[in-house]
Formats: structure tokens, C-alpha cells, sequence
């Protein structure tokens, strides 16, 4: 049976990272993302779990990565400053292939900045803040009940993919407060495959066009680990084919499975010639103002990207097709603008901008007044 | 005897190992695996981890589950193993640089918390890999190829920031003395709670050709003739200590394990 509990954002996410199997939380503390070490400490132990409040943010990325390495599905939780320092040990886990969580509750940057208001200024950094070129998986709930459901999501594509996903959230989000319904009855957990192995030597082999190596993290492991280009034994290698090989590979097994990975909500984009893409908390006052527009009888619609990435590129190229205009609405100086303007193949289709990087929350009428503006 | 633990420790198919002619490394990699087998330790329950440098290649030669991390974070990597899998025994191989530079904050504060894992720290006074640069460890007035003017800097001594820092087994040993050392890494494994055991390394392709200290065999000639024990050591002013190779329990004692603190709270709150 389902229970409509008060909930806010942060606290959603612990309790889905639980329900997805989380035992292991390392963090540090830093708002506003806090609430969720708080609620992992709290929480953990009465699961049999673990919480560690380690010395600093790379620390907490190493600790979770090691936690998963031997079996323990693990998370943590930052925001902009502590994300930044994150960024050496994503990689690790990109170039290691390690399932793991990382949310990052995003506010006001760059630098200290404007602790602790509301921002969106982390999207590209949460796509490329790491060196090198590297797979990412980047999820953005709209709501506390979204918050809870996508955190098992990202629990879920880490370990399908065995790759680290990021939960990016935003204050709008994470502080929020709102009732929720839970029903855990349609809830799957993939849980790592126990294959019957004795000695599992060669953790990332791979056969034929398998991309993600079913045997990493599998059974009695006895090869190596590493961040270093690597053979199936995790072995360093410098062999270029052994390093274009598995670069290649990390890269395609997100890209190739994007239609598995990728999600989006449309709202009254059926006859919509405009329409305005949004993800996160941005999306709540994007939805308001759309239904406000309606009254007055625009045409408009809504586009929100859920995985923003891998972005969801079809869908969102295939609507442009047919609309006149597009506006992208989020709390910063244009980052998915420029994604949005990648995907946008239609000369036709006009692409505006509202954006705020001012530590206010962008209201309903402010976007209302960009949609009225025809220019 | 070492062919035996080749055998049953090593990826054969990898060796010989990277490191240049005359390092102790080998030496120093062939103790600690001299102590897991004494201790009879169960090779699918023991996890090695190391971070970045010549010495953190160690890791990749045993046929354990082995780490390979990022460089000063190996002991974070460790920390969250053995919180998470508090049944696992966890060893971490690091070198001077990355152990007590970029990683120091995270060695203290393992230290602090008393996490029951056991660091082998390989001290060459020298960051090796990237070719010669000093260290914390470096001597001053030692030179290195970012010291070409002499060494400013005041060096640590590991083994004693860890003992600040709350470490209940700090160990000291060196390439020369391997039964000494190997019995030093042994009582390490065997502590409950965070051991360290410093080793003093040879390098003789940077950090003796920098400082003049000749080549392999010199370098452990000198360990071997300015060997003192841990007990002569604290009756020795710094100045009669300097240039001193210092082999001995430095300090062991007892307090509450982290993890096993840890499960009395889960036994406490769990919801069965």
C-alpha cells in the first residue's frame, strides 16, 4: 500500500537510495545538499549499512568507489565546490567502469559563489568536468516523488552500465517540500549478477560487440583495477589498440544504448508551435506559465529532459521539425542553450534563451513574458 | 624460498616488474608479501590497494583483488573498502609523495579514525616517476630535479606525523633489514587498527644519482651500516639522529577499531 508522506527533495533521494540498495554513503558536508548525509547517517545503520563522513570530497568519491568495487552499492552528495572536487574520481570510475551514485545538489557557483541559492550552472560540468573523453549518464528530477524514483533509476543504469551516475538536482529541488506517494509495487532493483566464477581473472573481457563486460565486479576477483588504459586483466597497457579499443568502447556503451537510457516529458506539445525546453526545477515554473499561455492562447508546449545526458536528441530534434520556435529556460547563462542549438537542425525554428544567474528563482510571468514575445 | 612466494602471489605473466635496475621495491613488495603468507592470511578476503607512482605499481604484480587507484587517494579508496566490507583484510602500498603530499590529509585522518587497514609506506625521498623531483621526504638540502639549488624545505618523517595523528601501530624498517622489516609488516597486519609501517627505499637512478649516494649497492651498504634500533633512536637528540636508518616498533597501542565501533551502532539501531 501506498502512504503520502511530507517529504522534502533531499530526503527522497536517501530514502530511493535505500529502496535501490545503497549500504554505503561517504561524504562531506556542504549545503544544500547536507540534509542528505544527515538522512544517510541516520538511516543506514538501521539497514545494516554504512555511513563515513570522510575528510573532504575526493575522499568521498574514493571511499564509495572502493565500497563498490567489493560488492557495496554506494553513493554521495555534494554541491558545485565539492562537485569540482569529485571530478578526478568520476574519472576513475568512468575509466574503472564502476557502478556508483553521485549527487550533486547544484547552487550558485562558480567559486563559493552564492551559497546556497538556487542554480542550474553545473550541467556541463556534470557532461565533461572530468578529463579526457569519457561516458556520462546525467538525471534531473522535476519534483520530490521524481527525486525518489530517479535516484533507483541512476542506483539501477550505474549498475547496468557499471558506470558512476550522477543525480544532478538543483536547491529548487532539494529543499522543496511536498507530499509524495510512494508505490514501490512497480519498483525493479537490478541487483549485480552473481555469476558462478572461481577465479574471475579477466574482469573486462569482452566478446564480439558486448559493451559493457559482464564479468567486472563479478565472483572471486583476482585481477586488477586501475585508471590506467587496461587489458581484460585490468593489466596497464600502453598497446594502442588495447587503449582505442576500450576507449572506444566506454563511449558506445552509452551511446549505443541511448534509447534504453534516455527519458523526457512533453506537456501540451501536441499542437504547439512553441515550445520551451527546461529540466529540473526550472521545469515546475516552465510548466505554470505554459498552462497560463494556454489561457491566453498561445500554442505552447513543454519539452524536459529527465536524462539531460545523454540528451534526448531524437525526440527533441524530431519536435523542432515542427515548431517555429523554441525557448530554453534554466537557472544559468545558456548550457543547455548549447545543446539545444547542436540538436536544432531547422532553419525555420528560432531558438531563444531566458536564463538567470542572479541567485533568484525565475518566476512563471518572466517566462510568460518571453513567450508573448513574438518577435 | 622468494620463487615459492612468486608463485603463489605474483601475476607471473607480468613480471619482471617496471622499476629501474637496483630499486627497492622489489624488496620492499617481496616483505609484505613474506608477512601475508606467515600470517597465512586468505588471499579471496585481502584486498591490496595502492595510488600513484613507481611504488603503487606493486599492486598490479599479486594475484590478489588489487587496486590501482588515483594518486594520494589510495587510503580513501581503502577506507571505504573496509568500511563497507569490514571482513576484509586491506593493505595499502604507497610511496613518500603520494602518501604524505597529495594524500597526507587522507593518511591522518585514517590514522585518526583507527580503521583497522595496514599502509607499507615505500620512502625514496623522491618523486620517481615523474623523474626526480623532491619530496616531502626529501632531506634538506638534498637535491632533485625541482631542487637544483638545494632543498629549502623541512622533510616529515611519516612514521611520526602518523603517530600524531593517532595511528596505534607505527612501524619503521628498511630494504637492508628484511627479516627485521618483514616481522615489523607482519606485527602491522596483525594490529587491530591503523598500522603503518615506514620502509626506508633506495633509488638509486634519481634520488642517489641526484645526491651523489652511488649506485644500488652503496645506497644499501649505507642502510646497513647506519642501521639503529627504534629504542636507540629515542635516546638520540635529532642531531645525532640525522642520516640514521631507524628499524623498530615506534609505537603500538590499543583503542576502539573504527569498524567494529561502527557495528555496535548497526546492532544497536538495526531493524530486524
Amino acid at each position: 500500500m501506498s502512504k503520502k508522506v511530507l517529504m522534502q527533495g533531499n530526503a527522497a533521494c536517501v530514502a530511493g537510495a535505500i529502496k535501490a540498495g545503497m549500504r554505503f554513503f561517504a561524504g562531506y558536508p556542504i549545503t544544500p545538499s547536507t540534509e542528505i548525509a544527515e538522512m544517510a547517517s541516520l538511516k543506514l545503520p538501521t539497514v545494516g549499512g554504512h555511513f563515513i563522513q570522510m575528510e573532504d570530497e575526493l575522499a568521498s568519491m574514493a571511499a564509495i568507489i572502493g565500497a563498490s568495487c567489493v560488492g557495496v552499492k554506494s553513493m554521495t552528495a555534494t554541491s558545485g565546490p565539492g562537485f569540482s572536487l569529485k571530478q578526478e574520481n568520476i574519472g576513475y570510475a568512468c575509466m574503472a567502469e564502476i557502478p556508483c551514485v553521485i549527487v550533486n545538489v547544484q547552487r550558485s557557483g562558480p567559486s563559493t559563489g552564492l551559497p546556497t541559492s538556487p542554480s542550474q550552472g553545473d550541467v556541463m560540468q556534470s557532461r565533461w568536468g572530468t578529463h579526457g573523453d569519457h561516458p556520462m549518464i546525467v538525471l534531473s528530477p522535476s519534483s520530490v516523488t521524481e527525486t525518489y524514483y530517479l535516484t533507483i533509476r541512476a542506483f539501477n543504469l550505474a549498475e547496468k552500465y557499471k558506470t558512476p551516475v550522477i543525480l544532478l538536482m538543483d536547491e529548487i529541488i532539494g529543499h522543496l517540500r511536498e507530499g509524495i506517494e510512494i508505490n514501490d509495487e512497480d519498483v525493479q532493483i537490478i541487483e549485480r549478477n552473481k555469476l558462478d566464477l572461481n577465479e574471475n581473472k579477466k574482469g573486462y573481457e569482452v566478446s564480439g560487440d558486448e559493451l559493457v563486460p559482464s564479468k567486472h565486479l563479478q565472483g572471486n576477483m583476482k585481477y586488477n583495477i586501475t585508471g590506467l588504459s587496461h587489458g581484460f586483466d585490468g593489466f596497464p597497457t600502453n598497446n594502442n589498440k588495447v587503449a582505442g579499443e576500450l576507449h572506444e568502447r566506454l563511449m558506445k556503451k552509452i551511446d549505443e544504448n541511448k534509447d534504453d537510457i534516455v527519458t523526457y516529458q512533453e506537456y501540451k506539445t501536441d499542437d504547439a508551435d512553441t515550445i520551451v525546453v527546461c529540466f529540473g526545477g526550472s521545469a515546475r515554473i516552465v510548466a505554470t506559465a505554459v498552462d497560463m499561455a494556454r489561457e491566453e492562447g498561445y500554442k505552447v508546449g513543454m519539452f524536459r529532459a529527465i536524462t539531460i545526458w545523454p540528451s534526448p536528441e531524437e525526440a527533441l530534434r524530431k519536435l523542432s521539425e515542427r515548431v517555429k520556435r523554441i525557448i530554453v529556460v534554466e537557472h544559468n547563462y545558456g548550457q543547455y542553450l548549447l545543446e539545444v542549438q547542436r540538436i536544432v537542425n531547422n532553419p525555420n525554428c528560432k531558438i531563444d534563451f531566458l536564463g538567470k544567474v542572479d541567485g533568484t528563482v525565475i518566476i512563471p510571468d518572466e517566462v510568460l513574458k518571453v513567450i508573448k514575445e513574438v518577435k | 624460498m622468494a620463487s615459492k612466494l612468486i608463485e603463489k602471489y605474483f601475476r607471473y605473466e607480468h613480471l619482471p616488474q617496471i622499476w629501474c635496475q637496483g630499486c627497492g621495491n622489489g624488496i620492499i613488495l617481496r616483505d609484505v608479501v613474506k608477512a601475508i603468507d606467515d600470517l597465512g592470511l586468505d588471499v579471496d578476503k585481502t584486498v591490496i590497494v595502492s595510488g600513484i607512482g613507481c611504488s603503487s605499481r606493486a599492486a598490479g604484480y599479486l594475484n590478489f583483488l588489487t587496486l590501482h587507484t588515483t594518486h594520494g587517494r589510495a587510503v580513501a579508496f581503502a577506507t571505504g573498502i573496509k568500511m563497507a566490507r569490514p571482513e576484509l583484510n586491506v593493505i595499502v602500498l604507497a610511496g613518500d609523495g603520494d602518501l604524505s603530499a597529495i594524500g597526507g590529509n587522507h593518511l591522518i585522518h585514517a590514522a585518526r579514525r583507527n580503521i583497522n587497514i595496514t599502509v607499507i609506506a615505500f620512502n625514496n625521498n623522491i618523486y620517481g616517476m615523474t623523474g626526480g623531483q623532491y619530496s616531502p621526504t626529501t632531506p634538506t638540502g638534498d637535491y632533485g630535479t625541482t631542487a637544483p639549488y638545494g632543498n629549502i624545505d623541512r622533510p616529515f618523517d611519516i612514521a611520526l606525523l602518523a603517530k600524531g595523528a593517532g595511528a596505534t601501530y607505527v612501524a619503521k624498517g628498511d630494504c637492508f633489514h628484511v627479516v627485521q622489516t618483514t616481522k615489523l609488516i607482519r606485527d602491522g597486519i596483525k594490529h587491530n587498527g591503523f598500522s603503518i609501517i615506514e620502509v626506508a627505499d633506495v633509488c638509486p637512478t634519481y634520488y642517489g644519482r641526484k645526491n651523489k649516494k652511488g649506485n644500488a649497492v652503496d645506497m644499501m651498504t649505507y642502510q646497513k651500516e647506519n642501521m639503529i634500533s627504534a629504542e636507540a633512536a629515542l635516546a638520540m637528540s635529532e642531531e645525532e639522529r640525522k642520516g640514521k636508518i631507524i628499524v623498530g616498533k615506534i609505537c603500538e597501542n590499543d583503542y576502539p577499531e573504527l569498524t567494529e565501533e561502527y557495528q555496535k551502532i548497526i546492532d544497536r539501531v538495526m531493524v530486524k
